[in-house]
């Protein structure tokens, strides 16, 4: 990862550029994505995106190498020092999180070419950019900002573009999806700003590290312990906890598929981040965390959702729905590691999150390519689909085996690490549920796996109708990523480990 | 006469538990907040039982108004002006959370905007905005 910072600094205009970065990440795509409406061209506003979103990830790429390289950045907007003005600070965590939202943003708009041109109206496809970046700006936005209002108005400015994207999908349940998701994302959203108005009350500061010095001397008040209590419930509305997971299926399953390649791999993550953010770093002073029981109720909801997703997902006939219930399953591994709030469990649920952004984005731009050329995710449809487009169904392969958690996958890397943490908690009968849950999984994959191999194409269907190229390269590059996570996971345990370290050590202010 | 007194002691009692309220901690010097408390709550019923997708969109914004009174009461400071550098004004009102609530408002407009305009394409896609009868669509589609 350093050899980015390296090559960045022997560029002839870094020494200029260098200590604005962290606001860069964010302005450039806030920037650049009005532009699209100027240029009004599908290809040209394509091609604008794909510029932009690459030089993001290439300064997430260099962030994270200045990050491990030299420690905590922390960058003051308008330099006004910190209590007072917005600080931007990136630390192990959030650089983390930038490299996987710009990594899948930047690998999935060449993927998302063809595939937009097939499922959005050709007049609409230059606001689809555009809505596309607005998105990645709120996610990143999520991921720099120190500030607790000013994650809310990226959060918001995400949830925004998200729902527009979602409502573009050619089937008319996608506006219906969207309307919920709305409304559902518009009451966890605004659960935020209620507690966040609480722990100003309280406090009278928005800054992060500020609220994390100030609150352990007021956090016996029923107001603080309200506002913890608003906030979770309100950052898990929009991270998919399960019970409150119920936009997610249908947004997931009725958006085009390369917004739900996007969103599957990112917007979740990045609202798993905010959730870690805020109970490991803003209430990392206070106790409340172990004195509340909210830690037992968060490994109780992870793992009711790691099996009720798995178990849904098992009787879905869409491909797609199936995937976006393996989703809410998912997330419950990612909660199990918030609620064992120890280094180890939090190390194993941060690298799932990038884990999982990288197998269920190679997932479902399998699932769009099929999609792209049959014109139909429905199971019946996908009769020997491993025959007529063998390199597609051979990476969905790949991303189900790292969903099922099979050795050599980045699935077992994230989920080894997550059973030796409860082993060490001495929680054995949470590592049984992890093992039973990933049981589960097979049966899901087996079912596509099964329709896909061992059933004949329907009569007439052309014998060989792979997807084109600029959907198969990135499907394959997260697959070998898939794959090369899985066989090497010592470098982002490493960072996912660092990430913990930042996230609970005491140089953000939390509890050392 | 006695009889009198004793037929209205209980609206005496009455007024007393009044008085008590009063200066009790639960005082209406909080009345700002028990509005907020039941704002919140009537907008976040109507979000949860109205079919109708407007009435829906309705009562988020009063929930989200309710936020916004919230936001508001707490900077108010007893006896404060508006925030402004003049003659003779030492007690002023915080007028950060009002700036932070405009942002709020923003937000809220654009999402009703979003919203009703996503219940125009439901209705033309659709021919209801009526949660229910969408929903029943929707499961003999899934059938």
């Amino acid at each position: 990862m350093t050899i980015f910072y390296t090559y960045f600094l022997s560029l002839p205009f870094a020494a200029a550029i260098e200590p604005h970065l962290p606001i860069l990440q964010v302005v450039v795509p806030l920037l650049c994505a009005p532009i699209c409406v100027l240029l009004r061209d599908a290809k040209l506003s394509w091609l604008w995106a794909t510029i932009v979103t690459w030089i993001t990830f290439f300064i997430a790429l260099v962030l994270l190498g200045k990050v491990l390289a030299s420690g905590l950045i922390i960058y003051e907007l308008g330099s006004w020092p910190a209590p007072w003005g917005i600080e931007y600070r990136i630390d192990a965590a959030n650089a983390l999180v930038l490299v996987i939202v710009t990594a899948i943003a930047a690998i999935t708009l060449p993927y998302a070419k063809v595939s937009v041109e097939k499922e959005v109206a050709r007049p609409r496809i230059y606001l689809f950019y555009l809505m596309y970046m607005l998105c990645m700006t709120g996610l990143l936005g999520i991921t720099t900002t120190a500030d607790a209002f000013n994650l809310f108005v990226f959060l918001e400015i995400s949830s925004l573009s998200s729902y527009v994207l979602i409502s573009l999908g050619g089937n008319r349940r996608a506006l219906t999806a969207s309307y919920r998701y709305l409304i559902m994302g518009t009451l966890g959203a605004t659960f935020y700003i209620i507690g966040v108005g609480m722990m100003y009350m309280m406090t009278g500061s928005l800054n992060m590290a500020d609220l994390a010095t100030l609150l352990p001397a007021v956090d016996h008040t029923r107001t603080v312990l309200a506002a913890f209590a608003f906030v979770v419930i309100g950052l898990g509305l929009k991270l998919a906890m399960f019970p409150l997971h119920t936009w997610l299926p249908n947004a997931y399953a009725f958006a085009p598929s390369a917004v739900t390649v996007f969103l599957a791999s990112t917007a979740t993550k990045v609202a798993i981040y905010a959730l870690l953010r805020l109970v490991f770093t803003v209430f990392g002073g206070t106790d409340l965390f172990a004195s509340t029981d909210i830690s037992l109720m968060l490994i109780i909801v992870a793992l009711i959702g790691m099996f009720a997703g798995a178990f849904v997902a098992i009787f879905q006939t869409d491909v797609k729905r199936m995937l976006a219930y393996s989703s809410v399953s998912q997330v419950g591994y990612m909660v199990l590691g918030i609620g064992m709030a120890t280094a180890a469990g939090l190390t194993g649920g941060i690298v799932h999150l990038f884990n999982h952004a990288v197998m269920k984005g190679a997932a479902f731009m399998a699932v769009g390519a099929m999609f792209y050329v049959i014109g139909s995710v429905r199971l019946n449809d996908l009769a020997g689909i491993g025959k007529r487009m063998p390199v597609t169904t051979a990476v969905f392969l790949v991303a189900g085996l790292s969903l099922i958690g099979t050795p050599l996958t980045v699935g077992f890397i994230s989920k080894w690490q997550l059973v030796q943490a409860s082993l060490a908690l001495g929680w054995w009968y949470v590592a049984a549920g992890i093992l039973l849950s990933s049981l589960l999984a097979i049966v899901y994959v087996w079912r596509v796996v099964e329709v896909a191999y061992l059933k004949a194409p329907p009569e007439g269907a052309a014998r060989r109708s792979e997807a084109p190229l600029s959907m198969l390269v990135p499907m394959i590059v997260l697959a070998a990523a898939t794959v090369w996570f899985g066989i090497d996971g010592d470098t982002t345990l490493r960072i996912a480990g660092e990430a913990a370290n930042a996230l609970m050590g005491p140089a953000s202010g939390g509890k050392p | 006469m006695q009889g009198l007194v004793d037929i209205f002691k209980p609206l005496y009692d009455l007024w007393l538990s009044f008085e008590a309220f009063m200066v009790g901690p639960a005082s209406p010097g909080l009345l700002g907040y028990w509005i907020v408390i039941a704002l919140m709550m009537t907008g976040f019923y109507i979000v949860i039982a109205h079919d109708n997708l407007v009435k829906k969109i309705v009562g988020l914004n009063v929930f989200q108004v309710s936020v916004f009174l919230f936001y508001i009461l707490m900077a108010k400071v007893t006896g404060g002006t508006a925030p402004i550098l003049a003659e003779g004004i030492t007690q002023y009102s915080n007028p950060l959370p009002h700036v932070l609530i405009l942002t709020a408002i923003v937000v809220g407009v654009a999402t009703t905007a979003l919203g009703l305009a996503l219940v125009v394409r439901i209705r033309n896609a659709y021919d209801t905005i009526e949660d229910d009868e969408i929903l029943a669509v929707e499961e003999e589609e899934d059938r």
